[in-house]
């Protein structure tokens, strides 16, 4: 047997520009990979968190909403909402959560559809996942605002019209509540990032393309691919 | 600097801070208010000791005691438990008596358990309304405790019950056919069989009339060493798998099965050999006197193993409904033996290893040791020294010792530690006995001798130390079950609490912990399980049948909820929340047969609801998630508020409904 070559170290510096050059990949595909992939992970994930803590509680009650759905204590809480007045949590934007899948669905598939379009186009792409965490946010606020205003007259409990807290806390009767957006709505905030710098590592590529003039709705260079016996 | 050096000033440095913020922070706690432990103590007149007690066994607001104790409750029909070492009483299991705070006895499902009209029941059974609980006994695995099931005898109406420890609810209850009087719960190492024997003997078959006199007696009358059969997966004991022996009309008391090298056996104590029948009015001796006459009585060792082939094997006749070894055959195929024990003893429990056989003599100041190896030796070689008027064999006394030890006036019932030490209860000198088992225990040196001895207050019946009836005690604790407490409790009237005081036996020397008057009823035998091992439910899943644990066909969701009119039937299907019922209107005529089945939506942890019916005599406890089942008939016209008796929410007392019974 041969001596055994001893594998050649890489140094960090390289190391670091072959991870970076594979997260860009080809003009930021791999960028835009990754987006798509945290954006389908954020939708098994809440988006928003409500924590509320009262002594006879002493795990205290989590509202977890979904893009989706609500999950978490959200029979509790409307048990005891009820004595205020306040619709059954489930029952809210039942519009928005039929139509969520179908908007982060064709978000990420605009995304996957970077890479066809030409430079001056793709950043039309990117606007519905960078605007997802804002609508979700603006969405939400004014259906904690309609829930808080729209309390039974009838109810046990008469409170004055109040917005649940979107962020922060604030107290509500003998709970403490903790509002927070939750690791879905970080994750597709993230996703946005990505696919803004993906973008970014695009439009630079593009700028250094040989079809740069020629190119418009559709990437030339990819319409090149497709026909290999081109140049 | 060198290396040495600079560790050596570093150490200094830190010694010198520690010793700065032990005093920075221990000056302003000793001046604190309350937290100068001597000066609390002495201001409460406690002993340096009493004090360490009470450290030791306090268990503040929101921790846990370190294990469960599991009593019976006596003539209360109960299952009582206690935190250890808090011994404070955490909760009651309703068992052989109505217990209105469960609702247990009220509801169809209770009911049907309470009087024996649930499936599986055996014999004639009335609806009683009270038992006399006496030996808990936890299942085992390997002869361990496995924290699932709890079985209890009534010896009052030799009666079995089963208990999950899942939802601590009385699931099954079964009478026993050929039996009168029934004492002692014991499980199998693996909770085959569940143990109990007859005390007081009845003609055999107990359906058939024998007038009592000696004669008759002697020829008709019989004990049965009884086997229920217990069929894990469905949880329930099983009569038709179940069996007996049949036993002489002496006196069949306590027993313990056999483990490791005993495993296959069951031993029972008995008293009254003599067969006394007493007739005082005649001028004849009271029982007392005649069941004492003899210095000696029977250990009965039964070969159940051998017992449950020859059932298996068709041997057994069915009387009335249970299949019965009968004594004859019993005798032939050597499934029982007798050895002579100091008469009228009590406890009989098995050593941890199964090796050593420990009779208390209550009118003998010896524990009385037999071994097991002698034992089985001794039927190997069919030494006997004779046959009791049954043709049962006896072994010889002296041939089948391991020891006697010289414990004390009246030792009664004995549990182990984890260091090979026993632990006698006196009921006459009212203490308890620490002594030393012999080899593999304790080596011959020091084997067999008392050790320490501990005053109770006093007449103790029982003991439990802390899984000291397992293949795997666990020492630490002891607690001894007290008849009376005579002067420890004042202005309470004439009726005196029992009390049970808890004993710390971890050292070499007992000492006194704390005491629990129990005044509710008279606990009798308890068995001690870490916490650890239960695995309870904290809620149920929303719509479970509290009998079968699994969803319930008439539990109804919130929507669904509806009365239902077939003729004279009107059946209800109702959900309870805070803090409303719905329907909260029932309207029936008279004479109409009304079935509410209530199912509590809620899921929240101790959100249990109640239901209870003005003049009806119905009160229902609805734990989270539970369905039950009442039914009953509106025999008296009028309106019958129903409301919540358990204080569930901020508007409990507007959670209420009307039952309108027209005329």
């Amino acid at each position: 047997m041969g001596a055994v070559a001893s594998p050649r170290l890489r140094r960090p510096a390289e190391v670091l520009r072959g991870l970076a050059g594979w997260v860009k990949g080809e003009r930021g595909a791999g960028l835009f990979a990754a987006a798509v992939g945290l954006l389908v992970l954020s939708v098994l994930l809440p988006y928003w968190t409500l924590h509320l803590s009262a002594p006879q509680y002493p795990q205290g009650l989590d509202v977890k909403v979904y893009l989706t759905h609500v999950g978490g204590d959200v029979a509790e809480v409307d048990e005891l909402n009820h004595y205020i007045g306040m619709a059954p949590l489930a029952e809210a934007a039942p519009v928005e959560r039929r139509l969520s899948l179908v908007g982060v669905g064709i978000a990420a598939l605009l995304l996957l559809l970077v890479r066809y379009t030409g430079r001056r186009v793709a950043w039309v792409l990117v606007i519905p996942v960078v605007l997802l965490p804002a609508i979700f946010a603006v969405d939400l606020f004014t259906w904690l605002v309609r829930y808080g205003h729209s309390l039974s007259p009838a109810a046990p409990i008469h409170l004055d019209p109040f917005t649940p807290p979107l962020l922060g806390s604030g107290i509500v009767g003998q709970f403490q509540v903790r509002a927070a957006f939750g690791p879905g709505w970080y994750l597709a905030v993230l996703a946005a990032a990505l696919a803004v710098a993906g973008s970014a590592v695009r439009a630079r590529g593009c700028r250094a393309c040989q079809w740069a003039s020629r190119c418009w709705a559709v990437c030339v260079e990819q319409r090149a691919g497709w026909h290999p016996g081109r140049s | 600097m060198t290396r040495t050096r600079f560790l050596t000033v570093a150490g200094a440095a830190g010694l010198a801070f520690v010793v700065a913020v032990a005093l920075l922070a221990g000056r302003p706690a000793a001046q604190g208010q309350g937290a100068d432990l001597l000066s609390v103590a002495r201001s409460r007149g406690l002993s340096p000791d009493e004090a360490r007690a009470a450290l030791e066994t306090y268990v503040p607001p929101g921790k846990y005691d370190e294990a469960l104790m599991f009593a019976s409750g006596g003539q209360g029909g109960q299952v009582l438990v206690f935190g250890i070492p808090s011994m404070r009483l955490i909760r009651v299991i309703g068992v052989f008596a109505p217990e209105p705070w469960q609702g247990y006895g009220f509801s169809n499902e209770t009911k049907s358990v309470l009087q024996g009209t649930a499936p599986e029941t055996v014999g004639p059974v009335t609806p009683l309304t009270w038992g006399d609980t006496h030996h808990p006994a936890l299942s085992q695995t390997g002869g361990d405790y496995d924290g699932q099931w709890l079985f209890i005898n009534d010896k009052a109406n030799s009666r079995m019950a089963v208990i999950s420890l899942k939802d601590f609810e009385t699931k099954q209850i079964v009478e026993n056919p050929n039996s009168a009087i029934d004492h002692g719960a014991t499980v199998s190492p693996n909770t085959d069989y569940v143990f109990e024997s007859t005390q007081y003997a009845v003609p055999f078959p107990k359906t058939k009339y024998v007038p009592l006199d000696q004669t008759d007696y002697n020829a008709s009358y019989r004990g049965v060493a009884t086997f229920w059969k217990f069929d894990r997966a469905r949880g329930r004991i099983d009569p038709a798998r179940s069996f007996q022996v049949e036993l002489p009309p002496y006196w069949q008391d306590l027993a313990s099965f056999g483990k490791g090298p005993s495993d296959g056996w069951v031993f029972v104590n008995s008293f009254n050999t003599e067969r006394a029948i007493g007739g005082t009015l005649e001028h004849k001796p009271p029982i007392e006197i005649g069941a004492s006459a003899n210095d000696m009585d029977y250990l009965h060792v039964i070969n159940w193993k051998k017992a449950e082939a020859l059932v298996r094997a068709g041997k057994a006749t069915v009387v009335n409904g249970m299949k019965v070894i009968s004594l004859r055959e019993a005798v032939a195929e050597g499934v029982l033996y007798f050895i002579p024990e100091p008469k009228s003893p009590h406890g009989v429990d098995v050593a941890p290893r199964g090796d050593y056989i420990v009779v208390g003599g209550k009118l003998d100041p010896n524990a009385t040791v037999y071994s097991w190896s002698k034992v089985q030796q001794l039927i190997a070689a069919r030494r006997f020294v004779g046959r009791d008027p049954y043709g049962v064999p006896i072994l010889p006394f002296k041939e089948a010792l391991a020891a006697q030890v010289k414990l004390g006036l009246g030792p009664l019932h004995t549990n182990f530690d984890d260091k090979g030490n026993a632990y006698t209860s006196l009921f006459i000198e009212s203490a308890v006995a620490k002594w030393t088992l012999g080899p593999p225990y304790h080596p011959e040196s020091e084997a067999w001798k008392v050790v320490d001895k501990i005053p109770v207050q006093y007449n103790i019946g029982h003991l439990a130390t802390y899984q000291g009836d397992t293949v795997r005690p666990l020492g630490k604790y002891l607690v001894a079950l007290n008849k009376w407490s005579v002067d420890q409790y004042r202005g309470i009237g004439p009726l005196r609490p029992q009390n049970l005081q808890l004993i710390d036996i971890s050292g070499p020397k007992m000492r006194m912990l704390y005491a629990a008057p129990v005044g509710i009823a008279e606990p009798h035998f308890a068995e001690i399980i870490p916490l650890s091992k239960i695995k309870a439910w904290d809620v149920y899943p929303v719509g479970t049948n509290e009998l079968t644990l699994k969803p319930d066909p008439n539990a109804v969701q919130p929507g669904k909820e509806r009365i239902v009119r077939k003729g004279r039937l009107v059946e209800v299907w109702m959900t309870a929340m805070r803090s409303h019922y719905t329907p909260d209107h029932i309207v029936v005529s008279r004479g109409d047969r009304v079935v509410i089945h209530i199912t509590n939506i809620e899921r929240a942890l101790d959100a249990t609801h109640g239901f209870g019916l003005n003049a009806y005599n119905i009160n229902l406890s609805l734990e989270p998630g539970k369905t039950e089942t009442v039914s009953f008939v509106a025999d008296k016209p009028g309106i019958y508020p129903f409301y919540c008796t358990e204080f569930c929410s901020a508007l409990h007392l507007e959670m209420a409904g009307y039952l309108e019974v027209k005329p």
